[in-house]
Formats: structure tokens, sequence, C-alpha cells
């Protein structure tokens, strides 16, 4: 009786054990699916470094059109990108997103990507695709200074990120050097001013500001009032203040332009691996976030991303993107391994 | 150069974890190792189980060799570059800073603590002896989500160390607990009768008898302060473990990150030899058989309110400050924050890797065990001593060893659930050998000796003799690593098969969003899941203590 009951309770626990562990493997087999055949089926796999919401409002989406089951590995740009040279031939991926250019252009030198199919491409314009055409741009941001007018006035303001190097703003400004979003920012800078200016400009940043652990905890910082400024992308605030406004209802955006490196708008990246084991799927989920389906989710969703479709406008609340007066930068040129070396060099890793 | 064992042989510095000082401290009572060497006599371990315990410590050795090799091939222009730089300097003055501060504040709360409920008339004292180990259950990270909604602003040094003292002092105070009640009262008794204080008794008598204890603790949380990330880096605190990670981030495994990590094991390595310099050779036992009598409490008299005070409030910060945040959130996000869809896919997995885990390595630690228990000998201790090491490594410097190592070598085991199982096996193997250590060594050989000799095979005399003698430490092995597993959140991240969600990475997801009302649940999972193994670890340190 009470052998039974016991043998009862184990069986228990490891159909559980065996619910859980299986239950987190199961996906991650990419099946070959439908390899010749022109309809997307079976599964893919995405190293997605976008944000994790962003990119499962697309799987979802693309899951109800097409059937595909999306499985997603999140990480940070750089990292995922590091991986998968890393993996090479072996990668499980079968797509990677991207936040920034500098990461998939990484990819795209290892010779990895599959060239994008041509009817993708011709969905997104020009600027927004590297001129390798093997990956594409799926969506952009713009760089800002979030302020807090209580203790910063608008004349005040910076004209130029690189005024930000002054020892004037010592301990005035924020910012998240470990994240791939700055360092895309650093890579914009790089390209632009060249080495000795941006190392210049990084020593300078290392006495001057003070680092936070990710742009939500920067503009919150400021929103609160331990620091009059930061440096983020643009989306953090409009996420914020579609929410609660907790974070950010303090804080005003300061839009650099002028094509300063400070109005750096960062395009997002999507390419398909040479590797795929299911490169119509791949290639068909790269069409959808670029097609008008994909794009709308951008308009319409919680991510506050610009779309790069001329299809679809951006969310009305956000200032449009041909006004930001960004400065012209091939994203296939921006460079992630000089980058993070430099900031080492600096200490900021 | 880094020796391959640490020095201390016997139930040694177990670096895994939490009441493993407790448990430990029965072997070095003297419980263990020669009343079992009768039953070795001219008897050789099956070569099986010595394959076995073999393949398991090779196994525990990868990371270290790893750290090692990849040192090599990097070349010393390289890493004498990476590593002799201002940042390098911060992180050593931080990370050294908070071993300094923390350390010896842990020793002193937990002793306090201990002392409190173990020897004074304080009403309450049982409640509060249970109260004061559940800060056990709450990781240090969710911790510090707690501290830090009810306090924004905290960030730096300081802030590292108020969190990381009262995440860790159970630590000290669980083993001191459990050897207070050992302590033979006579002692106490006759320093008193020539004439020492109550004051005096404490310093003179008790004190010095807690040493093991406090040693084996201290170097318990040394090893956790080295090893944590999400605890410090909410509160923008920088240690070696948080920049292997911010370099992981950025460059995957690139040799910045194998640099650190190289640095980051000297200072584990230092802190165990430290450790075990520090213990001494002199040991305090009760000689003689007999039960010994129960130390009389002291009342505080004027001092209770002061008593109560700091029990209160010690409790009041390490569990009530966290509780009350996760409380809050969850009231703000109402109903609709369990509704989150991957909440019971993350619950699932979590509990499947934890059972699985748990298995897996109590399984694999048991050749191993059985080997240092019933078959002492050189190799027995060295190879034990190779997976203590091992595992007092931070569980970044392991992953990132895996993950290499999978990647260029064994691409099949690559982003597979069996990687994870292993990296848990060898972050959390001496959590399991400990237990079955102690829980073996209490097992009679005269009784499967005579089952053996009326005829039962020797293989069903230990199934149905020994197996049952020790499965409840083989319990308390498994509870242990299955806590551990639980809360793992670093390792899991970098090795997991691409879609694994546990409690610990979604609770990290949100976080990092932000999103502190939708980590509320996860937060309040872990912890519900991890307070019935507290209460277990709280309730075996009691009955070790008896022994």
């Amino acid at each position: 009786m009470i052998l039974t009951r016991r043998w009862a309770l184990l069986t228990a626990i490891g159909t559980v054990a065996l619910l859980g562990v299986t239950g987190c493997s199961a996906p991650e087999e990419s099946s070959p699916g439908a390899t010749d055949a022109s309809t997307p089926s079976g599964s893919i796999t995405v190293y997605n470094a976008q944000h994790e919401e962003l990119t499962q409002a697309w799987a979802d989406e693309f899951t109800a059109e097409t059937g595909v089951t999306v499985t997603l590995r999140n990480g940070d740009d750089s990292e995922l990108g590091n991986q998968l040279v890393q993996e090479g031939a072996a990668s499980k991926a079968d797509v990677f997103l991207t936040e920034n250019s500098p990461a998939i252009s990484l990819v795209d030198k290892a010779g990895l990507f599959a060239p994008v199919d041509d009817a993708t491409l011709a969905q997104v314009p020009k600027q927004f695709q590297p001129s390798t055409g093997t990956w594409t741009g799926i969506a952009a941001r713009s760089t800002v200074f979030a302020y807090n007018p209580s203790m910063i006035s608008a004349g005040e303001l910076p004209a130029s990120l690189l005024d930000l190097a002054d020892p004037a703003w010592a301990g005035r400004w924020a910012a998240s050097p470990s994240g791939a979003d700055f360092q895309a920012i650093v890579s914009a800078l790089l390209e632009l001013k060249g080495e000795a200016a941006t190392s210049d400009w990084l020593a300078a940043m290392k006495e001057n500001a003070v680092v936070y652990k990710g742009n939500s905890t920067v503009m919150k910082a400021v929103n609160a009032g331990e620091i009059p400024g930061g440096v983020i992308y643009h989306y953090y605030w409009f996420a914020d203040q579609a929410g609660t406004g907790e974070n950010s209802s303090s804080t005003q955006m300061h839009y650099f332009k002028n094509q300063d490196p400070g109005a750096f708008v960062s395009v997002s990246g999507g390419g398909v691996l040479e590797t795929s084991a299911n490169p119509v799927a791949a290639q068909a989920f790269l069409a959808f976030i670029t097609g008008k389906a994909g794009q709308e989710i951008l308009k319409t969703g919680t991510s506050f991303e610009y779309p790069v479709s001329d299809a679809v406008d951006a969310n009305p609340a956000m200032v449009p993107l041909r006004e930001l007066d960004a400065p012209v930068i091939d994203p296939s040129k921006l460079n992630s391994t000089k980058v993070t070396d430099l900031m080492t060099e600096a200490g900021f890793l | 150069m880094i020796p391959a064992a640490p020095p201390t042989a016997k139930p040694a510095p177990d670096p895994s974890d939490t009441g493993r000082g407790a448990v430990a401290e029965t072997g070095a009572t003297g419980l263990a190792g020669r009343t079992d060497a009768a039953g070795r006599v001219g008897k050789r371990p099956s070569p099986f189980i010595v394959a076995a315990a073999v393949t398991v410590s090779v196994l525990g050795l990868l990371p270290l060799g790893y750290v090692i090799v990849t040192g090599i091939l990097t070349g010393w222009p390289t890493l004498s570059a990476l590593v002799f730089r201002p940042r390098v300097g911060e992180l050593l003055l931080n990370t050294i800073g908070l071993v300094v501060i923390t350390v010896p504040l842990t020793a002193a709360i937990g002793v306090a603590a201990a002392w409190l409920v173990g020897r004074t008339s304080l009403r309450g004292h049982r409640v509060f002896a249970v109260l004061l180990a559940t800060p056990l259950a709450v990781p240090a990270f969710v911790n510090s989500y707690g501290w830090v909604s009810a306090v924004p602003s905290l960030n730096g040094l300081w802030s590292g160390v108020l969190i990381a003292t009262l995440s860790y002092f159970p630590l000290v105070y669980l083993p001191c607990v459990a050897a207070l009640r050992r302590l033979d009262p006579t002692v106490e008794e006759a320093a008193e009768s020539l004439g020492s204080g109550a004051w005096g008794v404490f310093f003179r008598v008790i004190l010095p008898q807690l040493r093991l204890p406090i040693l084996g603790g201290a170097l318990l949380v040394g090893l956790h302060l080295l090893s944590e990330y999400g605890a410090f880096a909410m509160i923008r605190f920088d240690t070696f473990t948080t920049a292997i990670v911010e370099q992981y981030r950025s460059t995957f495994n690139g040799p910045a990150a194998n640099a650190l990590a190289g640095v980051l094991v000297l200072l584990c390595l230092f802190l165990l030899i430290g450790e075990s310099g520090a213990r001494g050779r002199s040991r305090y036992a009760r000689i003689g058989s007999g039960v010994a009598r129960v130390t009389p409490r002291r009342s505080l008299r004027a001092f209770t309110p002061v008593g109560y005070l700091f029990l209160g409030g010690l409790f009041a910060l390490a569990i009530g400050v966290p509780f009350w945040s996760v409380i809050r959130w969850l009231y703000q996000g109402g109903a609709i924050v369990w509704t989150d869809a991957v909440l019971v896919q993350a619950l699932l997995q979590t509990v499947g890797y934890g059972l699985v885990g748990a298995a897996v390595t109590c399984v694999l630690a048991f050749p191993v065990a059985f080997l240092a228990v019933r078959y002492p000998s050189r190799l027995s201790r060295g190879l034990e001593s190779v997976n203590y090491l091992t595992s007092s490594l931070p569980g970044i410097v392991t992953a990132l060893a895996l993950v290499t190592i999978s990647i260029r070598f064994v691409q099949p085991l690559y982003q597979t659930t069996v990687l994870v199982i292993v990296t848990y096996l060898l972050m959390f193997l001496p959590r399991a050998l400990v237990n079955l250590r102690a829980g073996l060594a209490q097992v009679p050989v005269g009784l499967e000796e005579a089952a053996r000799s009326l005829g039962k095979h020797p293989f069903a005399a230990f199934l149905s003799v020994t197996t049952r003698f020790f499965a409840p430490s083989a319990l308390a092995a498994g509870a242990l690593v299955f806590l551990g597993i639980v809360t793992e959140l670093t390792a899991t991240l970098l090795l997991a098969p691409s879609g694994t969600r546990t409690l610990a990475i979604q609770f990290w997801s949100k976080v990092n969003d932000i999103n502190y009302v939708g980590a509320a649940p996860y937060a309040l999972l872990m912890i519900v899941l991890s307070l019935p193994v507290t209460y277990l670890l709280f309730a075996r340190s009691r009955l070790t203590s008896v022994s």
C-alpha cells in the first residue's frame, strides 16, 4: 500500500521532470520542412537580439499566417553575432535579427549569410540596406538625449554629442556603454570622425559619464532626478509614455539633428543564415517582417521603433524619420569589433 | 602553481552551498572514515565505480583547464595587456572590498543570531531559529530586486554589502546554530567556575569552538560574493563576474572575458587556500560516549529588548523588504500578471531541470562518495577535492568554458539539455557529495555483510540494506542541488537550448525591461519552490547536531 503510493509519487515527479525538460528541447530541432517546395512550412530558429516582445509579436503573426513554428533564442547583438561566427556551419540558427547594424555586419563579413530574396530587398528603401545585399534593415531607431528639465534648461542642452566630452558635463550625463545600443552609436562616431577622435571622446566620457546598465535604467535615473541627462534611443521614452509613464513623465527628449553623430539613426538588421536547414521558411519570415503586415506591427505595436518600409508610416506620436536630419552612413561599414576594443581600452568593459 | 586539490582533504571546504557547514561538521568530529576503513580490508573497489568517479572528476577539471589553456593560447603580451589595465584595478578594488567587508559582517551577524536563538531565553527563539534560515529561499538577485524597488537609488559598494550580507548571513548562521547545540556545556561551566563572566565565556570558550563552522560558512559567503551576477548588476556595482558577463554580451567569448575569468579563478583559489590555512589542525570534540547535557539558556536581562530588536530587525530587512516589494508589485499588477502565457512553461521547465539535474547529480556523485567513505585512499581524496574545486568556480566561468568546448569539440552536445545538466552537475556536485558522504558513513558496513553472508548478492545486499539507511541523506543531497538549479541564472542563460525559459531567465528578462510588475510572479514562484528545501535544510542541521 505504502509502496504503491510511493511509486505513484515517484512516477508523478518523473513525469513532471520529463515534461519540463522535453518541453524545452522539443522545438529546438528545426525540421527541414519543405526545403524544395516554395511554400514555407516546418519550423525555424531565430537568433533574436531585438526586443523579445516585438519579435514575439512578429513570430506569432507569422505562425498564424504560415503555420511555421518560430523558436526564439534571445540575447544581445554582439553576443549572438559573435556566437554565430563561432558556431559557423554548425549553427542551428535560421534567421538573425539585431537591434543595430554592427553585429549583423560582423556575421556578414564572416560570410555566413545567404543572399536575401530580391522581392524582400525591393520592400526596403536603399538607405536601410547594406551595400552588400546579404541582409536588410527591418526597423530603425534614433539616438536622443533624454533630460530632466528641472535640472537642465533648454539653453544648456548640448548642441552635439561631442560636447558631452567637455569637462562642464562631468557627472551630469549618463549612458549604458555595456549595451549594443550605445556601442552602435560609438560605431557611428568611429565611422564619421575616425579612431583617434573616438578614442579621445571615450576617454573623456569615462571621466564625465555615470554608467548605468540598460537604456531604460538610464531614463529611469534621469526621470528620478539622479542625473540631468542621458544618451539613449528614442523608443524607450515613447514606450514608457504609452504605458504608465512612471519612468519618463519628468523627462523630455532632445534630438541632435544637423547630421551630428548624436543624430545617428541605427538600422536594425535581419539576415538568413547560409546554413539554414529551412531556407524557404527563413526567407519567408524576413519577407514578412519587412512587408506591410510586419511593418504595421512597428507602427501599431508597443515597440515604437521606426518602420523602414515606405508603405507604412511611423507611429504618429513620433517625430517623422526624415525630420531627424541623421548623418548618412552605410550600415555595413559599422564595425563592432573595433568598438568593443576601443571601449575595453577606455575601461568601460 | 595552481594546486590540483584544495589542501584540506576531509569533509573539506565544500564550496557548494547552504547548510553544508552544518553537515560537514559531522564529518569533522570523526564520524566518517575510520570505522568504515575496516570494511575495506582485503578488498578493492569495483573498477566500474572507480571509472565512474574518475570520469566525473575529470569532467570537473574542464573549466579550470579551459581557463589555463586559453590563457596560454592567448599569449602573455595580449593577456597582460588585458589584465594590467585600470579597469581590472577598479574591478579588483570593488570585488576585494566587497569580500573584505561582507565576509566579517556576515560572520558577526551569523554568530550573534545563532547565539541569540541557541543560547538565550528570548521568547520565541524556536520560531526565530527557523525564520532566520528563510533568507536562503530568496535568491540574492530577487533580494536585490526587492531592495531596489523599495530604495531605487541604491548603488555601489555599500549597497552591494547590504544586499549580500542580508542574503548570505544564513550560510554562517545555520552551521553555527547546529554547532552551538553540540558544544559540551561542561567546558563552559568550568570556565565560569574559574571566574569567567558571560562575555569571557563567549569569547574564550564558545567562539573558539565555533571556529570551523564560522570559517566554513565564511568561505561559502566569499565564494558566493565572487560568483553572484544578478544582485550586483541590478545596483550598478561592478565586480569581476558582472564584468565578465558584460564582456560576454559584447564579444561572446573574447580574450578579455577569458582574461577576467582567469583573475577571478585566482581569487577563488586564494579564498580556498586562505580558509584551509585558517582552519588549523586543532579540533574540538567531546571525548567519550553518552549524551551531552543540554546547555541552560541565559537570560539577557536588561538587554532583552536589544536581542528582540536585533532578531526582528534582521528578519525584517532580509525577508520583510523583498517580500513586501514582491507583494506590492503583485498587487499593482493585479490578476493580469498571472495570465502570462510563459509562466506555466517556465515553472514546468524549471522544476524539470531541477529534478533531472538533482537526480543525475546524486547518481554521479555516488561513486565519488562511495570511494571516499568505503575505500579512503589518496586517489579517493584527490577525486573528492577536484570536485570541490570545480564548484567553487563561478557559474559564469564554468558556462563560458562549456560553451566554447562544446562549440569547438562536441558540436552534437551544443545547446542541448544534456549540456545544461552536465553544467549543473559540475556546479552543484559537492552539495550532493557532502550529504551522500555523511549518509554513507553512518551506514554500518556490518549489516550489509550480514545480508551477504545470508546469501544475498553483494549488489542486492547493498540495495536492500545500505540504500535504505542513506535514503534521507540522498534526499537532502537532491534537495540542495534542486535549490541551486531553481535559482541558477548565468549558466542557464548561456547554455540552454533555444527557446528555454526558466523562472530565473524570465525574471531577469522582465527586470531588464524594468517591468518590475511582470517580474513579480516569477520571483514569488522561485521563493515558493525554494522554501520547503530551506526548511528541510534547517531540519537536517538540527538532526546532525544530535549525532
